[in-house]
């Protein structure tokens, strides 16, 4: 309220993909809030998860698939829980002329090498269930889904660190979201679509610690996200707004959604 | 030598430090139940993981022993010009964060790094390979054999050695009879510490070679996986890393102490 003569240090942890839109937002924010202070902790949700339930200090959570906001939950408020954003799929290949990968199909040609975030990553899981829609689908070949796990040569341990290994071209392909594609420079990568059919549509929660400091201050940042400009943030950094309407948005703990597809 | 006096206040004096450094490794052990100790080494990951981790330690540990010796004999030994320069890099990789050392190795040896032409046009590509594992380990744990052993052959009295020359021994009898014996405790010393460095070695790892169940998941990589998949499978891991670690290093030093003495 009185930000003026209190400084006040927000810690958020965030999905690794958030980093440079919750940059941007929190300047936005702490221009209209003087005093307010943010300190952010980017990682694999999952890392962040196990953290905060070990006791790390932080205001808010924003996780990048449900399943780690539940692994959380201990220590979060689930009356503050809403989803953030959405988020989708794409395929990125180094953007060099002898790439091997050009369509979706050859992901699973042999001797191209697959760089996938690890099944405790929320992206990694996803991406997981990309392969496995690819290989119900009927313009796929048959035993397209083990020929694209034998295609694969490392699980990293976030989606940022699967961007990276593309930039470097150590990897002819990797599975990550499309605000990561987005935020590469220099045309180091380039993307291949996933129809809407086979993609797989990420869902941010957030929400503030049960044990905040600042729990105001907290769940402000979050209204701020939530907003029309916060929601614009988020947009120009490739997201898919929250959307209040369609689709029903419902400021509910958890949505059933996310059981482990293996 | 047998003060008595001293022993009260050095033992307080170094309380803190020593609790300090027993304690989490005590909390850990606490944590980890022998029940899930047993069923982690029954499951295939976490088995692959421990054989990965000791066929690729070994496999440093030569490396570092067979190319290491006569570097440390070199440093010890010889004058030449740049020597200061190399002793100085010869420590560098072991002060390097080791994420720093994953990404030189990554673009020095990666399909677009410095070398990787070269090495695509001899069909070679290392990165995502146990090739990249052990080069990860031997670029950050090697120098610490070749630092100890240097030390060593530096302290061997000179006059042993131009004994052993007067009575008629050749250079390379005098450094195999003379130099090696008594140097031996650093050599020793050195394998253990490079081996126990290449044991724990994650962040050179996970850059350079990626992670990989079976193929390049050591066991500190499946630690570090574990932790946010399942951490009882992650704190038994770690409980078996920490014993080994300590078992071996304890009973190295014992016999190592005991069979150089006896020599």
């Amino acid at each position: 309220m009185n930000g003026i003569a209190a400084r006040i240090v927000l810690t958020v942890f965030a999905a690794a993909s958030l980093n440079e839109a919750f940059h941007r937002a929190a300047d936005e924010y702490s221009a209209v809030n003087p005093g307010t202070e943010f300190l952010f902790n980017f990682a694999g949700s999952q890392q962040l998860a196990q953290q905060i339930a070990l006791g790390a200090r932080a205001d808010v959570f924003a996780s990048a698939d449900m399943r780690q906001m539940r692994a959380a939950m201990p220590m979060i408020d689930t009356a503050s829980v809403q989803i953030l954003v959405r988020n989708r799929l794409v395929v990125v290949v180094p953007s060099s002329p002898g790439r091997r990968v050009r369509r979706l199909a050859d992901l699973g040609s042999p001797g191209v090498k697959i760089v996938l975030a690890a099944n405790s990553v929320p992206a990694g899981e996803y991406a997981l269930r990309f392969i496995g829609k690819c290989a119900e689908a009927r313009d796929f070949p048959a035993g397209f889904n083990s020929a694209v796990m034998k295609n694969v040569v490392s699980y990293e341990e976030n989606v940022r660190a699967v961007l990276a290994k593309v930039v470097l071209a150590e990897a002819d392909a990797g599975v990550v979201y499309v605000t990561d594609a987005a935020s590469v420079k220099n045309h180091a990568v380039e993307t291949i679509d996933i129809p809407e059919r086979l993609n797989v549509i990420a869902e941010y929660p957030i929400g503030r610690t049960r044990e905040s400091a600042h729990a105001a201050d907290a769940e402000r940042f979050i209204r701020f996200l939530l907003s029309a400009r916060g929601q614009e943030i988020l947009a120009h950094a490739g997201f898919t707004p929250a959307g209040r309407t369609a689709e029903g948005f419902a400021p509910k703990p958890a949505s059933p959604e996310n059981t482990r597809h293996e | 030598m047998n003060d008595a006096r001293l022993r009260l206040p050095l033992a307080a004096a170094a309380l803190p430090l020593v609790s300090f450094l027993v304690l989490p490794l005590a909390g850990l052990l606490l944590r980890a139940s022998g029940e899930d100790i047993l069923g982690t080494f029954l499951g295939p990951e976490a088995a692959r993981a421990v054989a990965l981790s000791v066929t690729t330690t070994l496999i440093t540990v030569l490396i570092a022993v067979a190319f290491g010796t006569p570097a440390a004999y070199l440093i010890a030994r010889k004058k030449f010009p740049g020597k200061s320069v190399l002793d100085a890099l010869v420590d560098l990789p072991v002060v390097l964060p080791p994420s720093v050392a994953g990404i030189a190795l990554l673009v020095t040896f990666g399909r677009r790094g410095v070398l990787g032409g070269m090495l695509a046009s001899m069909g070679i590509e290392l990165p995502f390979t146990q090739a990249a594992v052990v080069m990860a380990q031997v670029f950050v744990a090697a120098p610490l054999y070749v630092r100890t052993l240097a030390v060593a052959f530096a302290a061997v009295d000179r006059d042993l050695e131009l004994a052993a020359a007067i009575d008629g021994a050749s250079r390379w009898q005098t450094f195999l009879r003379v130099t090696l014996p008594l140097s031996l405790r650093g050599a020793v010393g050195g394998a253990i510490m490079t081996w126990a460095r290449a044991l724990g070695e994650f962040g050179a790892t996970i850059i350079f070679a990626g992670n990989f169940p079976g193929r390049t998941q050591t066991m500190p990589l499946a630690i570090y996986m574990g932790f946010e998949l399942d951490l009882r499978v992650a704190l038994a891991l770690a409980a078996v890393l920490l014993v080994t670690s300590f078992v071996v290093l304890a009973a190295v030093r014992g016999i190592a102490g005991r069979w150089i003495e006896s020599a």
